[in-house]
């Protein structure tokens, strides 16, 4: 088990509690997502596996060598071009120099942004960011990779198809990826299980496994995901005043 | 690869029942589904890509910067003729710019000219650079140690309000007629703008590079060289910037007030030499000479490597420059 967490909770200051109890185990190469409303301390959990904030009480177990992140909007160095930035990762990864060229090549192109090594950021459309973010989160070569609600900015023809291409990479490298989002849609489409966290405090309130059968079969998808949605909005209905 | 492409080929045929609405809808979400194979995401994403930027435009000379400016120059020239021309002041108290240009002529024979531009010039580039030197490691402590910047921060944004002309006694007092004297004055000037526009650099960076530092496993050096400096040098440029500008006016003040001794003749001794001939011409052609390698300085050195630095990181767009 790559990750466990356990009666994890968190809270900033005197106010409420952000996580309160929250209870998950993930397994090597599963992908998980991870999805609630606003305000239910998803951003806060990953912050967290990823070790950029330290949990109030609980514990969690990690991969040792911590875990490679993905922010929402891309966050790449606009004084680096698309290459130099996943070679920066590399270089702090302690990759010899010679080594980060043909490694940053790679990785370029197996986000299929081959021809597009040498753009900086602003050249690249936002879908294209992303992928190279994607390709400098790789370039870590952490088992674990987290992701921040990546696609939540973009286009929705740009998503679906960076839907099919994460598949890809998630099959083809073997990661373990806990995927934050609050698409309902986005969640039963990608992961493997669907951990449903309630809002304010966020816990894990209910989990779903999508099987190879909802990949094939549109209309059990779209069941598992009416399902899903029901029980998002009956979380938030709870919030009414 | 655990895509198997056999569907690809098997939908169509499935698909071909086109009447029946649910069988159909079934068929074309399995299709985006599983069965988008790599070669064919690849062909997609390329064509998307191509879609979503924008084509390479050819970069021009854009004429309109270079005889705009020109154009507005020979408008002000034309209209101070003018005004010249009317007689509405004594001519040697309002000299037209003919009698300008022949003062400049008088001074470049003289050598005078050259002399004073070059002194000037000289002492403004090496306080400028000395005071970068200092300011520079200042600035990069104060604005990552938090106790150091909130003791001394008010004292430099005091300093930077402070006019370095009023060093200026206090500098003949310690130093005496000599260039020490001159470039007291240039660093009280320019070392504080460098430090404030380097810290307010620092201030502006998102807080997500550092984030993002921090998960690809940079240390603190690692963090300040990598991250902290690139992303702070748009910032550390504009205060550079000020920092000469304020080395130039502090070196002028200087030297309009400290005359003789070993100061030699600088383009304020000029402007102080046409006061006690009463000479407005040479007066004229000081200030004019001020202003000229100011805007040089400018437009070589500063525009140059500030439009780069800018357009490199995708920030000239929308920009009037």
């Amino acid at each position: 088990m790559p990750v466990v967490l356990e009666n994890l909770g968190k809270r900033f200051g005197d106010g409420a509690p952000v996580l309160d109890d929250v209870n998950a185990s993930i397994a090597q190469g599963e992908f998980v997502a991870l999805l609630g409303a606003s305000g239910c301390g998803k951003s806060t959990l990953l912050n967290i596996m990823a070790g950029l904030e330290l949990p109030t009480s609980g514990a969690l177990e990690v991969p040792s060598d911590g875990a490679a992140f993905m922010f929402q909007d891309a966050a790449l160095f606009p004084w680096l071009t698309a290459r130099e930035n996943i070679e920066l990762a590399l270089k702090l990864r302690g990759v010899g120099k010679a080594e980060r060229r043909t490694k940053a090549n790679e990785l370029l192109d197996l986000v299929h942004l081959g021809g597009a090594g040498d753009k900086r950021p602003h050249e690249l459309s936002g879908g294209m960011r992303q992928r190279v973010s994607l390709a400098r989160s790789l370039a870590q070569d952490r088992q674990l990779l987290l992701m921040d609600e990546p696609f939540a900015a973009l286009d929705a023809i740009t998503r679906d198809l960076l839907h099919d291409e994460l598949e890809r990479i998630w099959k083809e490298t073997g990661r373990t990826i806990v995927f934050v989002t609050h698409n309902v849609r986005e969640a039963v489409r990608l992961g493997q299980r669907v951990l449903l966290l309630s809002s304010r405090p966020g816990r894990v309130v209910q989990e779903w496994n999508v099987t190879e059968e909802h990949r094939t079969d549109a209309g059990l998808a779209g069941q598992l995901t009416g399902v899903i949605t029901a029980r998002l909005r009956e979380e938030i209905r709870r919030h009414a005043k | 690869m655990p895509n198997n492409p056999t569907p690809l080929a098997e939908a169509p045929v499935t698909g071909e029942a086109s009447g029946a609405g649910p069988e159909t809808r079934k068929v074309h979400a399995a299709l985006t589904r599983s069965s988008t194979g790599n070669e064919d995401l690849r062909e997609l994403e390329s064509g998307l890509d191509s879609l979503q930027s924008d084509a390479a435009r050819a970069a021009r000379i854009d004429w309109s910067r270079i005889l705009l400016p020109v154009a507005a120059l020979v408008v002000l020239v034309v209209v101070w003729q003018f005004y010249v021309s009317l007689g509405l002041k004594r001519r040697d108290l309002v000299p037209g710019p003919l009698d300008v240009l022949g003062q400049f002529g008088t001074l470049w024979a003289e050598g005078s000219l050259q002399e004073a531009v070059w002194t000037s010039l000289q002492r403004g580039l090496v306080g400028f650079l000395i005071s970068v030197a200092i300011a520079t490691p200042i600035g990069l402590l104060l604005a990552q140690v938090a106790p150091l910047r909130r003791a001394f921060g008010p004292l430099i944004s005091g300093l930077q309000v402070l006019p370095s002309v009023a060093w200026v006694p206090a500098a003949i007092i310690w130093f005496g007629l000599t260039d020490a004297t001159v470039y007291f004055v240039v660093f009280m000037g320019a070392i504080p703008s460098i430090i404030n526009g380097l810290i307010s650099g620092v201030d502006q960076i998102p807080p997500q590079y550092r984030s993002v530092g921090t998960v690809l496993g940079a240390n603190r050096l690692q963090m300040a060289i990598q991250i902290v400096l690139p992303a702070a040098l748009p910032g550390y440029l504009s205060g550079l910037k000020q920092g000469w500008a304020f080395s130039w006016r502090s070196l002028m003040a200087a030297e309009i007030i400290a005359v003789g001794g070993t100061i030699g003749f600088g383009l304020g001794s000029m402007l102080n030499q046409g006061r006690d001939l009463a000479d407005m011409t040479i007066v004229m052609s000081a200030i004019l000479l001020i202003l000229a390698v100011g805007i040089l300085i400018e437009l070589l050195v500063f525009a140059p490597i500030e439009k780069r630095l800018l357009r490199r990181r995708g920030l000239l767009a929308g920009s009037t420059r």
